[in-house]
Parts: structure tokens; C-alpha cells; sequence
């Protein structure tokens, strides 16, 4: 088998286990919590006997061990359960079914956000380092930094005063439903999207920058120079293909972060995502949905820095070409 | 390609006057380079020799107008072919670059490009300035391996830097540098890196090259010998001055300056072989590996003698240094047995007790990583004396002023850093560290090879005057044949892993030598402008003879 194949195969193994063993933490944590689905929908004034048929009826009675490894087997093959609430009445709500739409939303912000700042950081990133300590360099970093060190509500609020209350290029909040049509929620959605494109670009801009300078203190680029390469062929040619590595870790990390950390930008924006469903399935301590939230942000990060770490297999052609 | 016309030989190529290049460092302009002249005719190949810090690679890059980030051009003119460097654009030097001044860095290692296959490398500048189409590049470079004795020249240009050696690497870029026929080439230190062995057959292909089609070249470098191989004539630079320039002949039989005399020192230096068999340290029939899969020492055995200095020479890769970390217990062998004064050695560094472990000393070839940047001298020596000798306060401060005098530095660097202080002195501070565990073995490793040469004899005799005060034994790791000469007793001599000979410095150094002993002396270059010819000669009749 080729060393990288059975590299990458090794990562996912091991991405696997890693999997499982947040699932663990997760329902042990949630277990630990103070207070409980039943104790929280009958109020204080519960007999203890209406808790406990309560509990019988949502299977809450059972060891926790049991209840993980049914979960878990569950989830694997893709059934979250059903959410607590509505079980007790007539009809069940499909955990899985509750979370698809607002994970698409997700998906859909965070894709629209990432197809503007990943390539704009990186050009940025790769002028600022071809033309560093300039006033170019100077502004991308102060103002980039400037947005980085906002929190995200604030930068969210002055977005809205001066695009939709000004200007009135946009709608102040971005609800979208199932129906709304694709180039509507694009629309609806850029307002957000530019929001969470400030939140990160900084750190990718930054970081591409000093990939790209550390690399152009190597030998091989005076070489290159000194050879007649022009400048944004030395950095295209021989800076970037050696950056990839560093790069695509901190892509990544920003990537994950557009999934796992949106709630404040969709709470703002009242825009119906992942991180929303999970704050409001918590305050009701609805645990299959908390669960199932929290398992996919742990799947996200591990997926994507296993495609940082396969990136800087890839792109290293000692991995790629062993001798 | 430039015409043919152009290429009249004889004719001033280079005319550089008055040159004077400044380095920033500690917040203010130091001159690095202090007015040099240097004129160059076309096909003429000219050596700069001097120490580090002579501003011998300042000055080549400057032949191309070119200076390194932190330093600047403050004087003078450069002028190539009519054209002034200094007053040149950017754009106007860049066109120059790679097509008519090229330039072979001295770790092509570290030069090529990880990421490219060679071949794009080489063809880069001609395809890039369109002086030829790709493919007549890659046909014109594939020619060039060959003419450069590359092995498989058709298809080693497919394949990546780390895939292939250093010696055909530092080839491969002459070939880069030749690809667009240049009128100059500069030859930047291009076989410090490599081992002796190597280096014949890399300076042998240069130099092969670079008449074929008569190209200027500046030749940089701080081996006298390598330089008269190649070089017409010889400029000796030191801090930044011009020693003494001459002919490269008239230069080796009769140079007028005593510093230019003093880049002989270590050649010079020889200590009386003695032998003893009072035995301290034996190795004996050692096996080690690093993954298990190869053998890195194959069935070692070595004795060293008390206050003797026994050398091990080899290439690199030959598994000297691995041997010494056998001893030491870094990499615990796979069989055999280390006996130190007839007791065997714990294997493991973790179950030798302090005692062993002070007896044992090491000593690195780079004082810069070896020594802790943060801590002062007083600690550097002074953490030894109290972890195996129990020395404090006052008691400490005055034993480490001793170990200073005892490496002829004086009490004033006590308190000095590592950075304070020039590569020789940071060398004897590490001497010092380690005789301040009054240790029966130091095991030197290379510890001369990244000196200039006149600091290698300081610091040689230094450690002989050690050793007579002392009694205390070396194991001298090297792989430089002269620095062997001047101190050991006893040499032995390693190749793939494997003791090839051993004996008295006498017995070894003279003939009859088993093959690689033999092939390793004769690749040490000799301060005979014809030394290359005629072992090339002596080579190439010997394999006709055996074919």
C-alpha cells in the first residue's frame, strides 16, 4: 500500500476513535447536569411517583450505560432518536428530521462564508508578505486585526445599522424557511456571511503571511531570485507550494469554527441554524437533540483537521515520493 | 543563448572598484566588505579564499548586484560586461540573472526547491526569460547531466531534491546554473558540505564544465586546497580586506603574506604517535540500528587507550557518530558490549550511575546548539560541578575561573553569554564543561568542523595540552584526514557502518591501504594545482586496467 494511502487511512482510524470517545464525554456530561427533562416540563411541585412514571416513559430509568451504547448504536447508523419534547403527546418529533433543516442553514452560512474569506485571506495573506512592512501590509493587518478583536454581536450590529437601516441593501434579519428559494437565501444569508468573513480573516491572512515570510527566509528562494524568478513567481512557485501545510491547518481550524461557533451571528441575525436549535435544546434540557448537536460539532473539527492533516501529506512530496 | 561573437576570451568581463558593502547589525552599519577591487577576464576562473566573516560570499553575490537583506552596497561600481550593477533597476538585473550570471549556493540541499522535480528547476530562468522553448530546455539539460556524469541523466531530472544525493544534487545545480550557457558562474562554498569522497567527482564535473564552455567563474571558498584545483588566480580576503592576490601557482609556492601562510596551520600541526595498552574504554563486537531494519554499527569493536586519542574517520553515514552515541548510552546497541576499565557499561544511559556518567564525557561539533543561549558561563561550567562533584557558592565560581584559565580564557568571561562570545571561544566553553566533570573519556564529535582554520589549530592543541595535563582519553569523531593527522594515536577507520581499519596512526596512514582506505586519502585535496588532474588521471588509468 502507498505510505500516504495507508497514512491517511491511519488518521481516519484514529479520527474514528476519537469520535467515539468525545460521545463519551458528551452523554457523561449531560448525564452529570443538575436537573432533568422530567423535573423541568412538571415544575417544581412534582410528586416524586409523576417523576419517576415520567422518566419510565421517556426510558430514562435505565443504567446510563445502557442507554449510551443504545444511543451510540443508534447514531452510527444515523438515528438520533426522538426529541423530548412532543414525545409525551401525540405526535414524536425525529431528532434526525428536527436537525437537518437547521444544519443545512448552517452548512449553507458557513460554505457562503468560507468561499469569501478563504481566498481572500489567502490573497491578502500572500500580498501583505510580498510587499511586507508596507502600507499595504500595514492596513490589511491593522484593519483585519481591528476585526478580529470585535466581538462578533458588535460587528453584526454596526453590519445591519449601516447595510440595513442606512443603506437599506439588506433585510435587518435573515429568516429563511425549507421553501426559500436558493439566490433568496443567498441574499438573505449575506449579512451573516460577511459578518463571520471579518471573524476570521485575520487569523488566516495572518497566518498565510507568516507562513509565506518564514519560507522566503530559505535558501531555496534566494536561489530562485537569484536565478531571475520574478517576484509573485517566487512566491507562487516557490513560497506557496511548500505553505500548504501550515495553511490548511489554520484553514481548517476557521472552517470548523464557522459550523461550531455561530450561535451568536444566528441569534443576532434570528437566523434559523444548528447553534440556535442547540441553545434552545439545552435551556429545555432536551438531551437527544443536545447530544446529536453536540456530536456533529465534534465530527466537524475532526473531519476537518483530518483534511488539514491529509493537505500537508499531500503537499510534502517527501511524504508523497519517498525515496 | 548569447552569441558567439560576444564570448572573445581575454576580455574584461567583471570590473568591480572600490567596492564597500555595509551589514546591519546591533542597530548600526558595520562595513563587511572595505573597497575591494576585482577584475575578471572571460573564461578566467578566479578563487576567493578567506575565514568566515572575510566577506568572501558578500562579495561573490555583489559580483551579480545582489545584497543579502541586511546588508547594502555603500560604494564603488560594479560593472559587468559595460553595464553598472549598482545603478541598474531591478528589473534590468533580474534580466541578467540565471541567464548570464548564475549562481551554485553551497547546500544545494537547502537550495532546490522541495516541491519541484529538478528538471523544472533547471530549465526555470530559460524558460522563464525565453531563451528557449521547454522542451529544448529539457533536452539541453538532460545533455548537461551527462556532460556533469550524473547517473541515468534521461530521468533523474524527474525526480525530486530529497531524492537524490547531495553530491548529485550540488551537480545538478551546476547543470541549473549552466542552463542558459552564463557568462559568469558563482560558485558559492558548492562542496563544504559534501564528503571528501564526494567532493572529487562534484569538483572534477565543475571544473570539466565550466572549460567546456569557457565560462568566468568566482570560485568561494575557505580550502586553500580545493581553490588550487580550480582556480587561475587567487584572491585572499580577510575582514574584508584583500590579503594577497596572485596567480594561483605563484600564490602555493610562494605566498607573501603570513596570514595567507597561516590558512596552512592545521596541515602543519602533528603530534608524536604514542601507544599504550593500558586499555579504558573497549567496544566490543557492537551492533546498533535506529528502526531495527538496518544495521547503522555492523560487528564494532574499538579499543581506547588511557590518555591516548584514538580518531574514527568516515563519510557521513558511516556510523561514527552513531558509535558514540552507543557509547554514551543515547541509542543502547543490539549486541555486543561496551567495558569501561574491564567492567561492562549498563546499556541504557538510565542505569548507569553518576559516577559512570561523569567519566564519560561529550563534546559537539556545534557550540552554538550545544550551549544553553540564556544561561551565563558561570552556569554553563558550574552545572556539572555541582551535579557530579557537589561544588557550591564560592567553592563553585572559583573552580569555574580555574576551568577558564585552564582553556586560556580568563575570569572577565564568567559572567559572559554564549552569544557574547566567537565560535573558538564558545568551543573551549564546552571543553571546559566537560572537563569540569573530570571525566577519563571525552568523546569529541567533529568538534573542529565547523571552525576556520586557524581557531581548528587553537583549539586542537588546545585539547592535546589537555590531555598531557589531564591523562584524559579522546575518541575524535571526524571526518577531515588533516585534523586526524595532527592529533591522534591511534585511527580508525569506518564505512557503512563497519570498522574498515584500525591501528597506529603510523600503520594506517601508510601504504599498502585496503580500498577505502586508500580511496578516502587520495580524495583529500592537496595544495598541488595538479593534485585533481593527477588522481583523476590515476583513477580513470586504474579502472581501465581493472575493467
Amino acid at each position: 500500500m502507498h505510505p500516504v494511502l495507508r497514512t491517511v487511512l491511519q488518521r481516519l482510524g484514529l479520527g474514528i476513535v476519537t469520535l467515539l470517545a468525545v460521545s463519551v464525554i458528551i452523554f457523561s456530561s449531560l448525564e452529570m447536569l443538575p436537573g432533568g427533562y422530567a423535573e423541568n416540563v412538571l415544575g417544581q411541585s412534582a410528586t416524586p411517583e409523576t417523576v419517576a412514571a415520567f422518566k419510565r416513559d421517556l426510558g430514562l430509568d435505565r443504567p446510563a450505560t445502557v442507554r449510551y451504547f443504545e444511543w451510540i448504536g443508534n447514531a452510527l447508523q444515523g438515528d438520533f432518536g426522538s426529541s423530548y419534547s412532543g414525545l409525551s403527546g401525540s405526535m414524536k418529533r425525529d431528532v434526525s428530521a428536527t436537525i437537518a433543516p437547521r444544519l443545512y442553514n448552517t452548512f449553507f452560512l458557513a460554505a457562503m462564508a468560507a468561499l469569501i474569506a478563504v481566498p481572500l485571506s489567502l490573497l491578502l495573506g500572500a500580498m501583505a508578505a510580498l510587499y511586507r512592512n508596507s502600507w499595504f501590509d500595514r492596513i490589511v493587518n491593522s484593519v483585519t486585526l481591528t476585526t478580529i478583536a470585535m466581538p462578533e454581536f458588535f460587528i453584526a450590529y454596526i453590519l445591519v445599522y449601516v447595510f440595513a437601516v442606512k443603506l437599506k441593501l439588506f433585510y435587518p434579519n435573515s429568516t429563511v424557511s425549507i421553501g426559500t428559494p436558493f439566490v433568496e437565501h443567498l441574499y438573505r444569508a449575506a449579512l451573516p456571511a460577511i459578518t463571520m468573513t471579518l471573524v476570521i480573516i485575520a487569523h488566516m491572512m495572518r497566518m498565510t503571511r507568516a507562513a509565506i515570510i518564514n519560507l522566503l527566509a530559505s535558501p531555496y528562494i534566494e536561489m530562485a531570485q537569484l536565478k531571475g524568478v520574478s517576484k509573485s513567481d517566487v512566491i507562487r512557485q516557490h513560497a506557496l507550494p511548500n505553505a500548504w501545510a501550515p495553511i490548511a491547518t489554520v484553514i481548517a481550524f476557521n472552517l470548523a469554527y464557522l459550523v461550531v461557533g455561530v450561535v451568536v451571528v444566528e441569534v443576532v441575525f434570528v437566523y434559523p441554524g444548528i447553534g440556535q436549535l442547540m441553545v434552545d435544546a439545552v435551556s429545555s434540557r432536551d438531551m437527544p437533540v443536545v447530544q446529536a448537536c453536540a456530536l456533529i460539532f465534534a465530527a466537524t473539527y475532526i473531519l476537518l483537521n483530518l483534511l488539514a492533516d491529509v493537505v500537508s501529506i499531500v503537499t510534502n512530496p517527501r511524504l508523497l515520493h519517498p525515496k | 543563448m548569447v552569441t558567439d561573437k560576444k564570448r572573445v576570451k581575454g576580455e574584461a568581463l567583471l570590473d568591480i572598484k572600490g567596492l564597500k558593502i555595509d551589514g546591519f547589525s546591533d542597530d548600526v552599519w558595520n562595513p563587511i566588505v572595505k573597497g575591494i577591487d576585482l577584475t575578471l577576464k572571460r573564461g578566467e576562473v578566479l578563487g576567493l579564499i578567506g575565514e568566515s566573516g572575510a566577506g568572501k560570499s558578500t562579495l561573490g553575490l555583489a559580483a551579480m548586484g545582489f545584497a543579502r537583506p541586511g546588508c547594502r552596497i555603500s560604494g564603488g561600481s560594479i560593472m559587468f560586461d559595460g553595464m553598472d550593477l549598482i545603478a541598474a533597476s531591478e528589473e534590468q538585473r533580474r534580466a541578467l540573472w540565471g541567464s548570464r550570471i548564475a549562481y551554485v549556493a553551497q547546500s544545494a540541499a537547502a537550495s532546490f526547491n522541495p516541491a519541484h522535480h529538478i528538471i523544472d528547476q533547471t530549465v526555470e530562468t530559460a524558460v522563464a526569460h525565453n531563451i528557449m522553448t521547454r522542451e529544448k530546455a529539457e533536452a539541453d539539460a538532460r545533455d548537461l547531466y551527462k556532460r556533469l556524469q550524473l547517473p541515468k541523466p534521461d530521468t533523474i531530472g524527474d525526480r525530486f531534491p530529497h531524492q537524490v544525493s547531495g553530491g548529485q544534487l550540488q551537480r545538478a545545480m551546476t547543470a541549473m546554473a549552466m542552463s542558459c550557457r552564463p557568462d559568469l558562474i558563482i560558485f558559492d562554498e558548492p562542496t563544504t558540505a559534501l564528503d571528501v569522497t564526494t567532493q572529487v567527482e562534484v569538483l572534477a564535473a565543475m571544473r570539466d564544465i565550466v572549460e567546456q564552455f569557457d565560462t568566468a567563474a568566482i570560485y568561494i571558498t575557505h580550502d586553500l586546497a580545493v581553490v588550487a584545483q580550480m582556480a587561475h588566480r587567487i584572491m585572499v580576503l580577510r575582514y574584508g580586506n584583500l590579503v594577497e592576490e596572485s596567480a594561483t601557482r605563484a600564490m602555493l609556492k610562494a605566498p607573501t603574506q603570513e596570514y595567507t601562510r597561516s590558512l596552512w596551520a592545521v596541515r602543519k600541526l602533528q603530534k608524536p604517535e604514542s601507544i599504550s595498552d593500558d586499555i579504558a574504554l573497549r567496544i566490543h563486537n557492537v551492533d546498533a540500528s535506529y528502526s531495527g531494519a538496518v544495521k547503522v554499527l555492523d560487528n564494532v569493536t574499538v579499543q581506547v587507550p588511557r590518555g591516548r586519542t584514538v580518531a574514527v574517520v568516515g563519510e557521513s553515514g558511516s556510523g561514527k557518530s552513531t558509535l558514540a552515541r552507543a557509547i554514551t548510552g543515547l541509542l543502547p546497541p543490539s549486541r555486543g558490549e561496551i567495558y569501561f576499565n574491564g567492567k561492562p557499561l549498563p546499556r541504557e544511559l538510565k542505569d548507569r550511575d553518576k559516577d559512570t556518567l561523569r567519566r564519560i564525557q561529550m563534546i559537539y561539533q556545534s557550540a552554538d546548539t550545544a550551549l544553553n543561549p540564556r544561561q551565563k558561563v558561570r552556569d554553563i561550567i558550574g552545572r556539572p560541578l555541582e551535579f557530579y562533584l557537589g561544588l557550591k557558592g564560592a567553592d563553585r565560581d572559583r573552580r569555574v575561573v580555574e576551568l577558564l584559565e585552564s582553556i586560556e580564557l580568563n575570569e572577565s568571561y564568567i559572567d559572559r553569554l554564549p552569544g557574547e562570545m566567537s565560535g573558538g571561544q564558545k568551543q573551549r566553553i564546552s571543553i571546559a564543561r566537560a572537563l569540569a566533570a573530570e571525566p577519563e573519556i571525552i568523546i569529541c564529535d567533529e568538534v573542529t568542523s565547523a571552525l576556520d582554520q586557524i581557531v581548528q589549530e587553537e583549539i586542537l592543541s588546545l585539547l592535546m595540552r589537555l590531555q598531557k595535563k589531564t591523562n584524559v582519553s579522546y575518541l575524535f569523531i571526524t571526518h577531515d584526514i588533516a585534523t586526524v593527522r595532527a592529533i591522534s594515536d591511534e585511527i580508525v577507520v569506518m564505512h557503512q557502518g563497519k570498522v574498515v581499519q584500525q591501528g597506529p596512526k603510523s600503520q594506517v596512514l601508510s601504504p599498502p591501504f585496503p580500498a577505502y582506505t586508500e580511496l578516502l586519502l587520495s580524495s583529500v585535496p592537496e595544495m598541488d594545482p595538479d593534485w585533481l588532474t593527477g588522481l583523476l588521471a590515476k583513477r580513470s588509468k586504474k579502472a581501465k586496467v581493472s575493467a
